[in-house]
């Protein structure tokens, strides 16, 4: 049929566009086209859910061993920080006139620590970690939060279900929030 | 509070020219009536063959020979006036210098002298191998060469840039006008509006947030509602008629007037348009603004309205009493200044000052205001208004609604303090 071999014939195109670098239609005609190849190559955003998560897992026991070795310079042994940030402790600190923003007390989503550890840690060689590692890395960071039993293994799945204890504490912007009467004199 | 080591505010940094500043007072030992002691009095005695009626020495033999600087630098005699980098940090991959704001004039800050912030160091990025990719909810997924970048309708636009923690809301509070908001600076930028790129690739419905991401080794990643990015948000190529320095994203950059500086992303490598909000950890963990009641604001993005007095200011000298002209800059993320008050009698009596044209949405303003100093103890400020009525907000009346733990978008007036020897000092601290 006629029809049918037009839809063969756009789906070519289609595909053929999704291969091979073409030459954009937007107002200007500026830019080429991203293959899906490319885009999956760059694309490293981890949202709130975990979407966009990769396949693979990890245990809390692997990722004690990962972070030992790749971590704990900066982070401290247990994570008690250093050099970088404190990921452990602080809960129930925040409206405190000491306040500790770690991990466990301050990040809102769970996946965040996968997206954040894949692409800028470790500081001296980001995105150098396997996925697996990544996954086991961020657990045995949340298993020392107390957010993990010591026995877990983390994937896609089990991180985008973890429910961090500040989730709820974040509000939006307010401002304008404070008001200056603009005394000129006798103040 | 246990303060991360990553972050944007660098407190107890001393202004190494006004280090000089007092150094030279004392080893000249001379003052210049009516002006600045400073280093202008360093060595005016040996230098007194040059004055009148002796004929300068710069002038009975020929200068440099054309060609001797191929990039031109500043006099050898301004080397004092460089980036204010905090001596103490305990790493300088993650950190921030500042502009020396007490040494410059006018409203545009000199590329080599404005402010950094880095999150995992500069990045050397050669041009012809770098690619922004234009994807999510787009109707074509694009990729764009830089020559593709600058195929684009150009547009020029004054802005300034602000770093969101500039200062914190914990003393010790910093000496100079560096040391408290050096993490300012304003610049003409020259690149194409977002709305056009944007357009290029045609945005679908449900195109709420762009996510915009570095190639630095931070893969810095920052969301953007696309009100903004469709309205005088741009890409970035050049500053002050040169090409982005590498500090600055070379060879590519989001500038995003108004909004706090880290998310104008530098070395702009990526922008996935999308429904929601990334919630990268910038955004959640970091940049965030925590209250007194444990609550934390998120997505805070304006810079309010600031100013400052940069001279007479911190770590500078009034050498005798007389006529002195007050000057600083203005600038709010919300719109134009429309206005600056001034205080010489510790807050008692405002006037208005003088604001220098243009008076430019988003940009530094500056203003001035003539004054003689009777020579006794003084406290003098300043206080911006904005086109939305919004008045700058004193240190005290910050603290009443946010506490000390707020951290970042402080914007409160900063007081200076001159004793009778006319010293000029921070009177908050």
């Amino acid at each position: 049929m006629p029809t049918r071999e037009l839809h063969i014939a756009a789906f070519a195109v289609v595909a053929l566009a999704c291969v091979t670098p073409a030459q954009a239609q937007g107002p200007y005609g500026i830019g080429r086209s991203a293959t899906p190849a490319e885009i999956a190559g760059w694309n490293i955003d981890i949202d709130r859910y975990g979407n966009n998560l990769p396949p693979g897992s990890g245990s809390v026991s692997h990722g004690r061993e990962v972070f030992d070795q790749q971590c704990a310079a900066c982070h401290g042994a247990k994570g008690e920080g250093g050099i970088g940030d404190q990921l452990v402790g602080g809960q129930g600190t925040l409206a405190t006139p000491k306040p500790v923003r770690t991990v466990g007390s301050y990040w809102p989503y769970a996946p965040t620590l996968f997206d954040y550890i894949r692409r800028a840690m470790p500081q001296n060689a980001p995105q150098s970690l396997s996925n697996d590692d990544v996954y086991a890395v961020s657990g045995y960071v949340l298993n020392l939060n107390g957010l993990l039993p010591a026995d877990a293994t983390l994937d896609a799945r089990t991180l985008g279900a973890i429910k961090m204890p500040n989730r709820s504490m974040f509000v939006d912007d307010p401002r304008p929030d404070v008001k200056n009467p603009a005394c000129m004199t006798g103040c | 509070m246990t303060e991360p080591t990553d972050i944007d505010n660098d407190i107890g940094v001393t202004s190494r020219r006004g280090f000089l500043r007092k150094g030279g007072a004392l080893v000249g030992g001379a003052v210049i009536a009516g002006g600045l002691a400073g280093g202008e009095a360093l060595g005016a005695d040996e230098s007194a063959h040059n004055l009148p009626p002796k004929v300068p020495e710069w002038m009975k033999t020929p200068g440099d020979p054309m060609g001797s600087q191929l990039y031109g630098t500043p006099s050898p005699f301004e080397k004092s006036v460089i980036k204010n980098i905090p001596k103490d940090l305990s790493q300088y991959l993650s950190a921030s210098g500042r502009t020396p704001l007490q040494d410059l004039d006018g409203i545009i800050t000199p590329n080599g002298l404005f402010y950094e912030r880095h999150h995992a160091g500069v990045p050397t990025i050669d041009p012809a191998q770098h690619r922004l990719m234009l994807h999510g909810l787009v109707d074509k997924p694009l990729i764009f060469a830089m020559d593709d970048i600058r195929r684009f309708p150009s547009q020029s636009q004054i802005y300034f840039l602000e770093c969101s923690g500039n200062p914190g809301y914990k003393k010790p509070y910093g000496k100079t006008a560096s040391d408290l908001v050096g993490l300012v600076g304003c610049a003409e930028w020259t690149g194409v509006s977002l709305k056009l790129v944007l357009q290029e690739a045609g945005l679908q419905a449900g195109a709420k947030w762009v996510v915009a991401e570095g190639a630095d080794a931070a893969a810095l990643t920052r969301s953007i509602p696309i009100e903004k990015c469709l309205d005088d948000a741009m890409l970035v190529y050049s500053q002050n008629g040169e090409r982005l320095r590498p500090q600055q994203g070379y060879p590519l950059r989001l500038l995003l007037p108004g909004f706090e500086g880290n998310m104008s992303v530098k070395w702009l490598r990526r922008l996935r348009v999308a429904a929601e909000p990334t919630y990268s950890r910038e955004e959640t963990s970091k940049y965030s603004d925590l209250m007194p009641d444990g609550s934390a604001r998120e997505f805070t993005f304006y810079m309010e309205a600031k100013s400052i007095i940069t001279r007479p200011s911190g770590g500078q000298r009034l050498s005798a009493p007389g006529f002195h002209e007050i000057s600083g800059i203005a600038w709010s993320g919300r719109g134009k200044i429309r206005r600056v008050d001034v205080s010489v009698d510790d807050g008692k009596s405002w006037q208005e000052a003088q604001l220098q044209e243009p008076v430019l949405t988003r940009a530094l303003t500056r203003f001035r205001l003539p004054w003689h100093w009777d020579g006794q103890p003084a406290v003098i400020q300043s206080r911006a208004i904005d086109e939305t009525g919004y008045v700058q907000p004193t240190l005290a009346e910050l603290l009443a609604v946010r506490g000390e733990n707020y951290f970042y978008h402080n914007n409160a007036i900063w007081p200076w303090r001159i004793a009778a020897g006319g010293e000029v000092t921070n009177a908050n601290a």
